[in-house]
């Protein structure tokens, strides 16, 4: 089902403002240790990296800027003083501007949604962007919340995106396959890993973003209260497999499975 | 205390993935109602109705509910939330996609993908794909949680005799609306349910190959089909078959993986299956680490090899 190409002139109908939420996590390809005394995982001198899922919105936001749909691209992050860093990297990529929303607390989805609900009554954007998952804390909560918040369509684990006028059409990732949505904008959309490859930032634009702006913002600003619901009572080690054996052939496999382990 | 747990269907029958979240819902305590929502869904409340425990069923029947859009669920579950303590969804995508709407609607910071229950206030949860477990205490009102179900036994499926009770379902929305279900056509068992799992990795290097080894093992082993990201990322297998962090999670009596390196991503959706078979021709391949039996060899001898020792 291919759905009618839009006229270069309803591309047009609105340039619009998108927001994309991105946050600063632990490399993906780091192995996170738990601390001795469960408080957490341990983060001293570990690679911090952006959210790989926020990449792949940010490089969204700029193939729809390539494309003349969207205007002016703001990327907001919560975090640390740090979050700078993440946001400059979007910026590298082709975003426009920044906020960094500094706090050193731990900052659940609820309050995100909440704090980006306040930005996005300030900045109106007409679609925001953001991963489907922050691979921290794997909670896969915000972009629905948000939504929720500001009353928005949503269209969460995007795989394909089309914008025609003020209708975003998703292909969703589902259980059972895929979805197609439609949603007026403004929406929130989720994004899923398949949706594009993000692009490596130029050397050029890696110079360009740092005369890029980014307004320093704290929560108290938009008068939002961060206090986490969910108390940590700790974080352990998950229990580990104990190592197996090799075997020589499928023969033995086969004998394995039936007679030592019985599953078939 | 009350629990309302949302039913997972396809509309003829329940999925078992209720009946694990029903087990959840029996760790935390209290009475337990169970939501079913979606057209023609007489036959399932039905179903859901003789789940020893249950107190009773509530159905919403609308098309609107038919095709798992968030803003239904959510306008259906919203005016119900008052007399429970807690709601809880299996960690479907369709839950993942509803139940965080409905926690910021009751101000509620959702628990995602719970997999055990310490008390009705504490859950263990995985992050960073799974390789830490995090126990967390809410202090809302309120409970709003996705259940993870491999790691909790589904609940009895015979034996009660619920009431059951129809409920508002809302119209369809306007802002959000479903176009089209492209759903993979399979008649082998659903991934998530299966007790055997064979899954292709990247080694594959193409979708015929993948189809050509992976899939007659499978059907071979009554198995369901899975896959690394890699694979899917390629083209190799539809992206419903991606197995780890962000995509299913699996936990089967036996878990073969062919061709897979085992990064923790994809470790994170299939480390708790029962016994856990790697083929792969590196012997440092980080999968060998968790397997229970690996067979380190080329998958083009190693498979025709094993479709013929399971023949004997
Ligand atoms: C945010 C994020 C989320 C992710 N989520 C997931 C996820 O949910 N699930 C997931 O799977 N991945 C996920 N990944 C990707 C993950 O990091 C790995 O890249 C991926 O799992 C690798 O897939 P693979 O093992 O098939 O490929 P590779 O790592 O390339 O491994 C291929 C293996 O095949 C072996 N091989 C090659 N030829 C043969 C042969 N002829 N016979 C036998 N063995 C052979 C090789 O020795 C190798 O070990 C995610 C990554 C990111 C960044
Ligand atoms: N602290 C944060 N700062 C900016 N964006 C965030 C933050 N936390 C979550 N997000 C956004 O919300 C998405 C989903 O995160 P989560 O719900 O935590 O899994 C991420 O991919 C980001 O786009």
């Amino acid at each position: 089902m291919q759905a009618a190409r839009p006229t270069r002139a309803e591309f047009q109908v609105r340039p619009m403002k998108v927001l994309v939420p991105v946050k600063r996590v632990i490399d993906y390809n780091v192995k996170v240790r738990v601390k001795p005394d469960q408080s957490g995982v341990d983060l001293a001198n570990i690679k911090m990296s952006m959210n790989p899922f926020d990449e792949i919105a940010t490089e969204e936001a700029v193939r729809l800027k390539e494309k003349g749909i969207v205007s002016e691209i703001v990327v907001v992050s919560i975090g640390p003083q740090q979050a700078q860093e993440t946001i400059r990297t979007a910026l590298a990529m082709g975003a426009d501007r920044g906020i960094v929303i500094v706090t050193d607390e731990r900052v659940e989805p609820l309050a995100v949604a909440k704090l980006l609900k306040a930005v996005v009554e300030a900045e109106q954007p007409g679609l925001v962007l953001m991963g489907k998952q922050a691979i921290d804390d794997d909670n896969n909560a915000t972009g629905q919340m948000l939504a929720a918040l500001l009353g928005w369509p949503q269209a969460t684990f995007a795989s394909k995106l089309e914008i025609a006028g003020d209708v975003a059409t998703v292909t969703r990732e589902v259980d059972g396959g895929l979805q197609t949505l439609s949603a007026k904008l403004p929406a929130v959309v989720t994004v899923d890993l398949r949706l594009n490859e993000p692009r490596y930032a130029s050397l050029p634009n890696i110079m360009k973003a740092k005369k890029k702006p980014i307004e320093p913002k704290t929560p108290a600003d938009y008068g939002v209260d961060i206090t986490p619901r969910l108390t940590v009572v700790k974080v352990a080690e998950p229990p580990k497999r104990s190592g197996g054996i090799k075997v020589a052939s499928a023969d033995e496999l086969v004998a394995k499975l039936k007679t030592e382990a019985g599953v078939i | 205390m009350a629990v309302l747990v949302v039913a997972d269907h396809d509309r003829s029958a329940l999925r078992d993935t209720t009946h694990k979240t029903i087990a959840a819902a029996q760790a935390i305590g209290g009475e337990i109602d169970v939501l079913v929502v979606g057209s023609g869904v007489q036959a399932v409340a039905e179903e859901a109705a003789k789940i020893p425990g249950v107190r009773k069923v509530l159905k919403a029947e609308s098309e609107a509910l038919d095709h798992a859009v968030a803003e239904a669920i959510a306008a259906t579950v919203l005016p119900l939330a008052a007399n429970y303590d807690a709601i809880l969804s299996p960690a479907t995508t369709t839950g993942k996609n509803a139940f965080p709407r409905i926690a910021a609607l009751l101000d509620v910071m959702q628990v995602s993908d719970v997999i055990e229950v310490i008390d009705a206030k504490t859950f263990v949860r995985p992050i960073y794909a799974g390789n830490a477990l995090e126990t967390v205490t809410t202090t809302d009102a309120k409970v709003v949680a996705t259940i993870r179900p491999t790691t909790f036994k589904a609940v009895a499926a015979e034996g009660g005799s619920a009431t059951i009770e129809s409920v508002d379902a809302p119209a369809a929305s306007v802002t959000a609306s479903f176009v089209a279900d492209e759903v993979t056509k399979s008649e082998r068992p659903e991934l998530g349910a299966a007790k055997i799992v064979v899954s292709g990795g990247r080694a594959m290097g193409s979708a015929e190959e993948f189809q050509r080894v992976i899939e007659p093992l499978a059907d071979k082993l009554g198995a369901a089909v899975g896959a690394s990201r890699a694979a899917v990322d390629a083209g190799y297998a539809p992206n419903d078959y991606q197995v780890g962090q962000t995509g299913k999670v699996v936990a089967p009596a036996l878990y073969i993986a062919v061709g897979i390196s085992g990064a923790i991503q994809h470790l994170a959706g299939m480390k708790d299956s029962k016994v856990i078979v790697a083929i792969n021709k590196d012997a440092d391949a980080p999968i060998f680490q968790i397997a229970d039996y690996g067979l380190v060899q080329d998958y083009k001898t190693a498979v025709p090899e094993l479709m013929a020792a399971l023949e004997k």
